[in-house]
């Protein structure tokens, strides 16, 4: 999981996408962050994992995917995503994973760093 | 070659096999307290015995002493009529030389050969004289070339006469290529295996060849009479003279070989003869230590010799033999495949990996080419009882020659010749006694799908296996290299296999060609999902009995460290469904998006949506609605489905549950693994030819199972005659009106990636039974039916006459329950799209995407075909107002 459930210091900064409550746990919304579509993914212990909302493979909308507690499964072809590190599990390109948390009861995301 | 297959059942060996599985206490005699392991030969059978045992951890628990008469590192013994017909050198069948055994700390001593085995004393004695003590012995001698019987063959002092010689090692292919080059006439006597590989070899080198094997055809171990026949005119074609059933009874020649003379008085002049008729076990060593030797070394289950001198059958302590030179339960072993899994077996027992490892026995698949012609063959070549089934295929112009045994409805041999693309499949029915299709045929033919015409082997490299995910054979084959060894760890890898399915079997022979014997099978291909590890019906027991009523209790309650998985919930969830109808805790996450939204994601993340028209019947009113919902979304394109109705595609997400209200129907469930729909024709009202009333009865079909949650899509269809317009015979469910009020009723057809007729389960005389039966197929398949599994599979893999019995005559006594568990299921349906007012959960109806504009499918006006692109559809008002900045 890439966050604490609570005011992790690296994202307070990052955009604020929307109450706690928007975000069903156990699934992914997708969001608006600086013109760059993220799809926010809400674990069962509360914390927030948050990657690029498109599949690499065939552009399939990552954020109707199911997840568990390491990887989303695109609901397209059933590709397969770390939601840590983006890293692609069935062969296709990595995606880009940004940074969620909560603050005050809104969720926070901050783009990483572009290489 | 391959020994003759009897089961005696008790031989002087399996007195002792319940023994403990003890290995020799250590006697600390070698190095740092190692236990001494001396191995007497140093072939195929006693390298690959070290290989398992390093592979154990065996070089740090044993000093290690191996003897090959041979003064040569370990090769590859099948090869050798590759180096004969100059298609391999000899450095290109070395398996180990000589520097690996010193890497490994073994002390080979290479060229000497074992003279003496004292097993009270604990040592060997080689021809230096020198003795060498062990804790462990291995004797792995192998066999010779037999020499028949015959007349001039050995010189006075016991030597082969020049110019005779067997083919067994390097030395005797290094002779055979020197004589190839300057003589001109060879006979081979013995037409097996080995007789053919060595005809073949010297041909090609320019001989004028004959092959004399006195039984009745060739390779009469492997093939049966007239699988011979057509092998001979291959051989034939080759340009091999082939005498059969004729014993050739003396060699002739003064210093060296002129000629043989056959039985029946013929004479062939000959300037080399090779001797390839069967081989001889080496027991020597055995039989003078003391051992029992009967046909050869006589092992237990865990490959450990007997004493003779005891008398009791008690084990030799300490004494183990494995490869060609061992008799287990009577059976003595040539190939291959049966000595690699001895000697897994040895080195598990050795190593105490697994004390309690044991050898059974091996099923025998001889899959060869010999002398350019393919040949596979496994179990028996013909049939040998009255009511064994006998299915055979030849077609001698070509070469071609295939036929299976079955027996009990399950193959207990196949011979393929010529044409072996058939093999893996093959191999895979026989070893693992899988159920056969009912047409035999299918065994040997690809029928009705195009695509497994081609053979794994045959398969360019670059071929597209997997259509649907676009899978080369290469990729497959990388992922084996890359240590993947079982079907479902490759399909994992590369999703070959993974779309429709149809390709799987062929992705399976890919893996096992690639894994070249190395097959493994993951435990979890059996699982119900791959999250939980329990087959289904232990996984449902498990369920009932703690009453686990969501997906993340059944994750944190049945999974190893109760992690939750992505992948299980969707099959966990609908079994959930099943088991429990109104008790089911739903955790909307636990559903495929199409289960959460109630649509079908298409490839742009917009949606279809297709409302119920049972029976395919409409109305003006249902028309003009569709109608008007599709004008006023803006619909993508209106389809008439394959399952008689109509589709509304390019739906954007946040717009479904207005589509529904406008819409004011019910979901046809055209996007859930549930019943989906039932087809019907126009029956009795209209049409001329209809026997029964199937518009009718297909409407109400559809109404009692409606939704039903399924392992996978159930389509039905129900015809008003065998004319079979709405095409019930290759549906999951499908009825069939045959005229005085009678219905057939079939199961398990298929007509999408996989075409099946489906089969008869009944013949019944009312709708009514109609109703009940199929509910009972409907909840009995929900049961028992694994995750995915269609009907097309499911059917055969239960078997017809199981279903009929379960079904029909309440083998099981379970009917009653089937019938009240349908009804409970059936009262719990609800139309999804009536959850629309308020959404489940926050977002459920939000775009995932949100910054492009949807849908992106062509846009096609009223329907019309070429349609355009569309204009832009925003979609910004689904992404949160804050999210903007």
């Amino acid at each position: 999981m890439s966050a604490a459930a609570e005011a992790a210091p690296e994202v307070l900064g990052g955009v604020d996408v929307g109450p706690l409550e928007d975000f069903a746990v156990l699934e992914g919304r997708a969001v608006v962050v600086q013109g760059r579509q993220v799809a926010v993914f809400r674990h069962r212990d509360g914390s927030l994992s948050a990657l690029d909302a498109v599949c690499s493979h065939s552009g399939g909308p990552l954020a109707d995917g199911q997840m568990d507690d390491r990887v989303v499964v695109c609901p397209l072809h059933l590709n397969v995503f770390e939601l840590a590190t983006g890293k692609a599990c069935s062969g296709q390109p990595d995606i880009t994973a940004h940074t969620a948390a909560v603050h005050e009861g809104r969720v926070l995301v901050r783009l990483a760093e572009e290489r | 070659m391959a020994a003759e297959v009897g089961q005696r059942a008790v031989d002087g060996a399996t007195a002792g096999t319940t023994a403990t599985a003890d290995v020799p206490a250590p006697r600390r005699g070698g190095t740092g307290g190692r236990r001494r392991l001396v191995v007497v030969g140093n072939g195929m059978a006693g390298a690959r015995t070290l290989e398992e045992l390093l592979e154990r951890g065996g070089g740090e628990m044993f000093d290690i002493t191996v003897f090959g008469e041979e003064p040569y590192g370990n090769y590859n013994r099948i090869l050798l009529s590759h180096v004969l017909a100059g298609e391999d050198d000899e450095s290109g069948i070395v398996m180990n030389p000589l520097e690996w055994y010193a890497e490994n700390g073994i002390d080979l001593r290479c060229g000497v050969r074992v003279d003496r085995v004292d097993v009270h004393a604990r040592e060997v004695v080689d021809e230096t004289g020198a003795t060498t003590p062990y804790d462990v012995l291995v004797l792995a001698t192998g066999s010779s070339p037999r020499i028949p019987p015959m007349e001039g063959v050995r010189r006075e002092d016991g030597s082969l006469l020049p110019g005779v010689t067997g083919f067994r090692g390097i030395d005797d292919t290094r002779g055979m290529l020197a004589a190839a080059r300057e003589h001109e006439r060879a006979v081979v006597v013995g037409g097996g295996l080995l007789g053919l590989e060595a005809a073949r070899g010297l041909q090609a080198h320019g001989l004028d060849v004959t092959v004399v094997h006195s039984p009745a055809h060739l390779m009469n171990q492997q093939l049966d009479a007239a699988a011979g026949a057509v092998l001979r005119g291959q051989i034939e074609d080759l340009g091999i003279t082939v005498h059969t059933g004729v014993r050739t009874s003396a060699v002739t020649g003064e210093g060296r070989v002129d000629g043989v003379v056959l039985a029946d008085g013929r004479r062939l002049d000959a300037d080399m003869v090779v001797l390839t008729a069967g081989i001889t076990p080496n027991t020597q060593l055995a039989l003078e230590a003391g051992l029992t030797v009967e046909r050869a070394v006589v092992v237990d289950d865990q490959m450990r010799c007997v004493d003779t001198r005891v008398g009791d059958g008690s084990m030799a302590e300490g004494v183990f033999a494995v490869g060609e030179c061992v008799q287990h339960r009577g059976v003595v072993y040539g190939l291959v495949a049966p000595l690699w899994e001895q000697a897994s077996v040895l080195a598990d027992v050795l190593t105490g990996a697994d004390p309690t490892a044991e050898y059974h026995g091996s099923r025998t698949c001889t899959k060869l080419k010999v002398a350019g012609v393919d040949v596979a063959a496994m179990g028996l070549s013909e049939p040998e009882r009255a009511e064994d089934e006998f299915v055979v295929f030849s077609e001698s112009s070509r070469g071609v020659y295939q036929s299976v045994v079955i027996r009990e409805g399950r193959l207990v041999g196949a011979t393929l010749l010529g044409d072996v693309r058939k093999t893996s499949t093959l191999q895979q029915a026989f070893d693992r006694q899988l159920p056969l299709p009912e047409e035999r045929l299918r065994l040997l033919f690809d029928l009705g799908s195009g695509s497994e015409e081609q053979g794994a082997a045959e398969l360019a490299d670059d071929a597209q296996v997997c259509n649907c995910n676009g899978v080369s054979k290469a990729t497959i084959v990388g992922a084996v290299e890359a240590g993947s060894t079982s079907v479902k760890g490759v399909m994992d890898a590369t999703r070959a296999g993974k779309g429709c399915g149809s390709c799987k079997s062929l992705v399976s022979q890919i893996v096992e060609l690639a894994a070249d014997g190395g097959l493994t099978e993951d435990p979890s291909a059996h699982y119900y999902v791959p999250g939980v590890p329990l087959r289904k019906d232990a996984l449902v027991a498990a369920i009932r009995e703690q009453h686990l009523t969501s997906v993340s209790a059944v994750f944190a309650a049945l999974a190893p460290g109760g992690e939750h998985d992505a992948k299980s919930t969707m099959g966990l969830t609908s079994l959930l469904r099943t088991l429990w109808n109104e008790e089911f805790v739903d955790e909307r996450g636990g559903r495929f998006i199409n289960d959460r939204v109630h649509a079908n994601i298409q490839r742009d993340g917009t949606f279809s949506v297709v409302p119920q028209m049972k029976g395919g019947v409409t109305t003006p009113d249902q028309l003009r609605k569709i109608a008007d919902v599709a004008e006023k979304y803006d619909v993508g394109m209106i389809k008439v489905t394959g399952g008689q109705r109509i589709d509304l595609l390019g739906i954007k997400k946040e717009d479904l549950p207005k589509v529904w209200a406008d819409l004011g129907m019910p979901s046809g469930y055209a996007y859930g693994k549930s019943m989906r729909t039932v087809k019907t024709c126009v029956g009795t009202d209209f049409c001329r030819f209809g026997l029964g009333d199937s518009t009718t009865l297909g409407i109400d079909m559809e109404t009692r199972f409606q939704g039903l949650e399924s392992p996978a899509k159930i389509k039905m269809g129900v015809v008003g005659c065998p004319r079979n317009c709405a095409e019930a015979y290759v549906k999951d469910v499908g009825v069939v009106a045959v005229g005085n009020g009678r219905w057939e009723v079939y199961v398990g057809g298929a007509a999408g990636a996989s075409v099946r007729k489906g089969d008869l389960l009944a013949t019944v005389e009312s709708p009514e039974e109609v109703m009940t039966l199929v509910g009972r197929f409907v909840q009995f398949y929900r049961q028992w039916g694994n995750w995915l599994e269609r009907t097309y599979d499911f059917v055969p893999r239960m078997g017809l006459e199981r279903l009929q019995k379960v079904l029909l005559e309440d083998s099981d006594g379970i009917l009653a329950q089937l019938d009240a568990e349908l009804e409970e299921a059936v009262g719990a349906y609800r139309d999804p799209w009536a959850e629309r007012a308020e959404p489940r959960t926050p977002g459920q109806f939000r775009t995932a995407l949100p910054l492009v504009p949807l849908p992106l499918v062509p846009q096609r006006p009223g329907g019309a075909p070429g349609g355009v692109l569309p204009q832009t559809h925003s979609s910004s008002a689904a992404v949160p107002a804050g999210a903007q900045a």
